[in-house]
């Protein structure tokens, strides 16, 4: 009686390409059955060069890292955040050439070249980014683990659709986003209000 | 109320460092030198352990070692503990089973903890772990609730004679039949609490540090009670002498519940940094969250309830049988009976109550305490048996719940609880109003002129929060007491320091507990710093769960500036050089009838500090104090939530039209965190109801353990939410606070299935009401489906 649970709903739009695995099945040992990191054997070193934040950066990296990886460790931007393995619960976007994807599902190596925006560089010259200052002044958000993600999220909706919203777009485009402490209420009325604001004061860190 | 006081809607001071991604959260600390640990998991529900063959994985690239709970037991490390003492109806403890850290021949869930690997780095630690080969001889698996019982069934502990580790009860079971034997109607009712997954976005994580020069331990961790995860550490599990134990629990990412435990993975990277001589860290990934951290609910219920021919309640009895999976958790055993049956009064004032329940051991993840505990199981008993006796007496249930209503407090239920104060009519006729509830009729009509069902449900729910008096838990078989202490540092420039052993993992404590020091001392909010979350900075503390932060922290914080002022007014009194006793204190300033001088707040701080003014044989210099808070009662905060939904029978959609909630929290500390708090909740409850559900197969294998399996509600799925407070200050604690964390998920799951099933006209619908079963409930009889 409860096949009808929701099956993998794809990741906020533009979807990130999904590197082709096994989905975990239930016999499986579950440790090994982890999504996150590819099971190829590591060690191949490649150069990477990419812009993130605004500011040129290349290192040497084993192949097989994630984007995600690449920010927290390599970078210790530590803002974006792992709350799933499954490309599902969307605390890992952020912006590459000015388009939101899911850093977990992202091969660091597939960004070479690119701009990548996170949550750090959002900010600019110490100032709040509207959608920033509306989450904030909005309450939109309680234990802040899944809020990076949002705020990236949100940010995109914007940049894509404009800033005049309806609270169900807002919902039904925050559909690759989990948030497990506010139900949803507060970020809804953030967006709105980060939207409101963006049109406002447009802000440069894109 | 100040602008940054008690009450004022103050923005919080965390968040900057949140939404700037500054925040520090367990998995962004590393430490020099840190090695790696993966977890080798059961892939069986229930297995002996034949062998381990680890010598592959420790020649991988980078393994440094692999670890089983041999290696643990070699080394006299305790195992895991279950810190409250049930016994049953005939006296017996409970029957606990073992719960190595690391187990110990045989294996109880999928997810069970069978070795660690430890590598360089995290990759390899994952390589090596796969080299790792378990001989496992698998053994059939208990599953089913509802069967595990049964003579023939696996064993999962040899403690335990037919996998039960107590029967017990409360209340009176004479007092009840004879309610019973003189009623004009009976209500029965059989219910599921489906299990849940806590899935707190951020994954548990743990970093275990050795300081071979101090022969100490530091333990960074996801926990919301640091103080209590070094107790059990250091006292149980014996890892480290108390003082020679630091845990430090930075941001935590939500916690609901499932990050009070004391689990194996902390311990094992505590145990294993000294081992290994190099700083631990472990994160758990979402699919281990699923598998391996407490699961919630998981319980089998019949319910009945007894009306006189005015429909007063006469009685009410139920018989439980709870899961606890595998092994016992550290809190398990008292959420399906103290936390539980001791709510089964509702806010009805009910003569006669007895409750069973059987605490069952199947070969699934722990289960533990998660968002309301207890609580959420208690209110759906009770608002699903009121709900449906009202149908069935043909009364409106509005009106029977007020006819059935207490009205006045003090007031002592058959089942324990002394409820202090309340004003249930108050929250229900603002409810009704802001609901519209005289429009329901005409709406109904309208979604039936579309082919679609209306239906309405009411939840009037309480909780017993705070969790305390520490005597009174006690009695109850808790192995701690459930006060809380804080300490109020003053620094010479009059900026304060507040150190508390509640812990905040989203609730806002910096904000909150900053607007009451604000409040008293009359200092501007940005001069004060709450410091939570590290064994070395405070003292002591119970740590946050059962909403108790507000009504229990908050409480120890104003008695520790109860003493601060008094300390300060001596003071005042020797720079003024008037008596201390015609000193007053208001909105920072000090000031006194014999004297027109007055001075602030700041610089009564650096007098104290820089003791010019008075000898040291009149007052000790400095301005500092502490307190510990123990509450004289639990607090009872309650409400009443209505839910409105309109189904496709078409389709089976459930979609919620309306949703008011009017909760009666006593005092508000921070009204904009309060109604946080009470949405987050509610889409936790409605989770419950339409969505969430963890399945167990026969084999045991847990079905849905992902995001992409188990239904997380996202935005789409859920309302805005109409949000008003009616106050009744709780009068056990001086701040009158009641607590509002859990009551959301408390109220909803009652309030959405008593909607679907006025919409559908009858009663046989289990949670969760996924479009597949409200499409069978709509469109197939309910003796059919009662049949089933």
């Amino acid at each position: 009686m409860f096949s009808l649970f929701r099956k993998g709903k794809k990741p906020a739009e533009p979807a990130p390409p999904e590197p082709a695995r096994p989905a975990a099945t239930a016999s499986a040992p579950p440790a090994t059955a982890r999504a996150s990191t590819p099971s190829t054997p590591g060690g191949r070193m490649i150069k990477v060069s990419m812009t993130v934040n605004g500011k040129p950066v290349s290192a040497d990296i084993d192949a097989r890292t994630l984007l995600v990886q690449f920010l927290r460790e390599n970078l210790r931007l530590t803002g974006t955040h792992v709350g799933c393995d499954t490309s599902q619960c969307g605390a890992c976007v952020v912006h590459v050439d000015g388009r939101a994807i899911k850093s977990c599902t992202t091969l660091a190596a597939s960004c070479d070249g690119a701009k990548v925006l996170s949550i750090e560089g959002l900010a600019q010259g110490g100032k709040l980014h509207p959608m920033q200052e509306a989450f904030r002044e909005h309450h939109g958000l309680q234990c802040g683990f899944c809020t990076p993600g949002m705020i990236m999220a949100a940010v995109d909706i914007v940049q894509r659709r404009g800033s005049g919203l309806s609270e169900e777009v807002v919902r039904a485009d925050l559909e690759g986003n989990i948030c497990r402490c506010t139900g949803y209420h507060n970020i809804v009325a953030a967006v709105l209000a980060g939207a409101a604001g963006m049109a406002a004061k447009p802000h440069a860190a894109e | 109320m100040t602008a940054t006081g008690i009450g004022a809607p103050v923005k919080r001071k965390e968040d900057q460092r949140f939404i700037t991604g500054k925040g520090q959260y367990t998995d962004d600390i590393n430490r020099p030198g840190q090695a790696y640990a993966v977890f080798v998991r059961s892939p069986h529900a229930h297995a002996t352990i034949k062998n381990i063959d680890a010598a592959a994985a420790r020649k991988s690239p980078g393994c440094l070692a692999v670890f089983s709970g041999a290696d643990l037991a070699a080394d006299k490390v305790g195992t895991l503990i279950c810190g409250w003492m049930i016994h049953s109806k005939d006296g017996s403890p409970m029957k606990a089973g073992v719960h190595p850290a690391l187990a110990q021949g045989k294996v109880r869930y999928v997810g069970d903890h069978v070795a660690v690997v430890i590598a360089e780095t995290l990759a390899q630690a994952k390589d090596a772990a796969e080299k790792v080969s378990v001989d496992y001889e698998s053994l059939p698996a208990v599953t089913e609730l509802a069967s595990a019982q049964q003579a023939g069934q696996p064993q999962i502990h040899a403690e335990a004679a037919n996998n039960t580790v107590y029967q017990w009860h409360l209340g009176d079971r004479a007092a009840v039949a004879a309610a019973f034997a003189s009623a004009k109607h009976v209500t029965k009712i059989n219910l599921v609490n489906n299990r849940l997954i806590p899935n707190a976005i951020e994954p548990r994580a743990a970093i275990g540090e050795h300081d071979a020069g101090n022969d100490s331990l530091t333990l960074y961790t996801t926990s919301q009670n640091p103080h209590v995860t070094r107790l059990v550490l250091a006292a149980f599990i014996g890892l480290a002498p108390e003082h020679k134990l630091r845990v430090i629990a930075p941001d935590v990412g939500g916690g609901f519940g499932s990050k009070i435990f004391i689990y194996a993975e902390e311990t094992v990277c505590l145990w294993a940094a000294r081992k290994i001589g190099r700083p631990v860290k472990w994160t758990g990934e979402r699919s281990e969250a699923f598998l391996a951290d407490a699961h919630g609910r998981d319980h089998v219920t019949t319910a009945e309830l007894a009306v006189d021919a005015n429909g007063k309640i006469l009685g009410l009895r139920a018989s439980t049988k709870a899961n606890l999976g595998g092994y016992l958790s550290t809190f398990a055993s008292s959420v399906p009976t103290y936390l539980y049956a001791p709510l089964l009064s509702g806010q009805y004032a009910i003569p006669a109550i007895y409750c069973e329940v059987d605490g069952v051991y199947t070969n699934t993840a722990p289960v533990d305490a998660y968002r309301g505990a207890g609580r959420p199981e208690a209110t759906f008993v009770v608002e699903r048996l009121v709900e449906v006796t009202a149908r069935q007496i043909g009364m409106d249930p509005a009106e029977f719940r007020r006819l059935n209503f207490i009205k006045s407090f003090p007031h002592q239920t058959p089942v324990i609880m002394a409820y202090d104060a309340g004003d249930y009519e108050a929250c229900l006729n603002k409810a009704l109003e802001l609901a519209d509830y005289r429009g329901l009729g005409a709406r109904k009509a309208e979604s039936a002129r579309h082919g679609l069902k209306r239906g309405l449900g009411f939840s009037a729910y309480i909780e017993a929060c705070g969790i305390a008096p520490s005597q009174a838990v006690g009695s109850l078989g808790a192995g701690v007491g459930l006060w809380e202490s804080a300490e109020v540092r003053v620094n010479p420039t009059g900026s304060v320091e507040v150190l508390t052993g509640s812990h905040s993992h989203g609730q806002g404590h910096e904000t909150t507990f900053a607007q009451l020091v604000s409040q008293r001392l009359g200092i501007p909010i940005e001069q004060i710093t709450v410091v939570h979350g590290d064994t070395d900075k405070v003292q002591f503390g119970m740590g946050t769960y059962g909403s108790r932060s507000g009504a229990v922290g908050m409480s120890a914080i104003f008695r520790a500036i109860d003493k601060v002022i008094v300390k300060a007014k001596k003071v005042a009194g020797f720079v003024l050089e008037v008596p201390e006793d015609s000193i007053d204190f208001n909105d920072g300033i000090f000031s006194s009838k014999a004297t027109n001088k007055t001075l602030t707040f700041p610089e009564v701080a650096l007098q104290a500090y820089i003791a010019h003014k008075f000898t040291g044989a009149q007052l000790e210099p400095g301005l500092k104090e502490g307190a510990f808070f123990d509450p004289t009662n639990f607090t009872f905060p309650s409400g009443v939530h209505i839910c409105e939904v309109e189904v496709d029978p078409a389709t089976g959609a459930t979609r919620i039209e309306r949703w008011t909630a009017v909760d009666d929290f006593g005092t508000l500390v921070n009204p904009m965190i309060v109604e946080g708090q009470v949405h987050g909740g509610i889409v936790q409850g409605v989770g419950q109801a339409l969505l969430e559900g963890a399945i167990y197969n026969k084999e045991g294998q847990l079905v849905t353990a992902s995001f992409m399996d188990y239904t997380m509600p996202r935005a789409s799925d859920v309302p805005s939410f109409k949000v008003a407070m009616t106050s009744t200050p709780c009068p056990s604690n001086p701040l009158g606070i009641k607590g509002c964390g859990e009551a959301g998920a408390i109220a909803a799951p009652a309030a959405v299935i008593n909607a679907i099933t006025d919409a559908l006209g009858h009663e046989e619908l289990a949670m969760p009401a996924t479009p597949q079963a409200v499409w069978r409930a709509a469109n197939k009889s309910p003796q059919k489906l009662a049949a089933e």
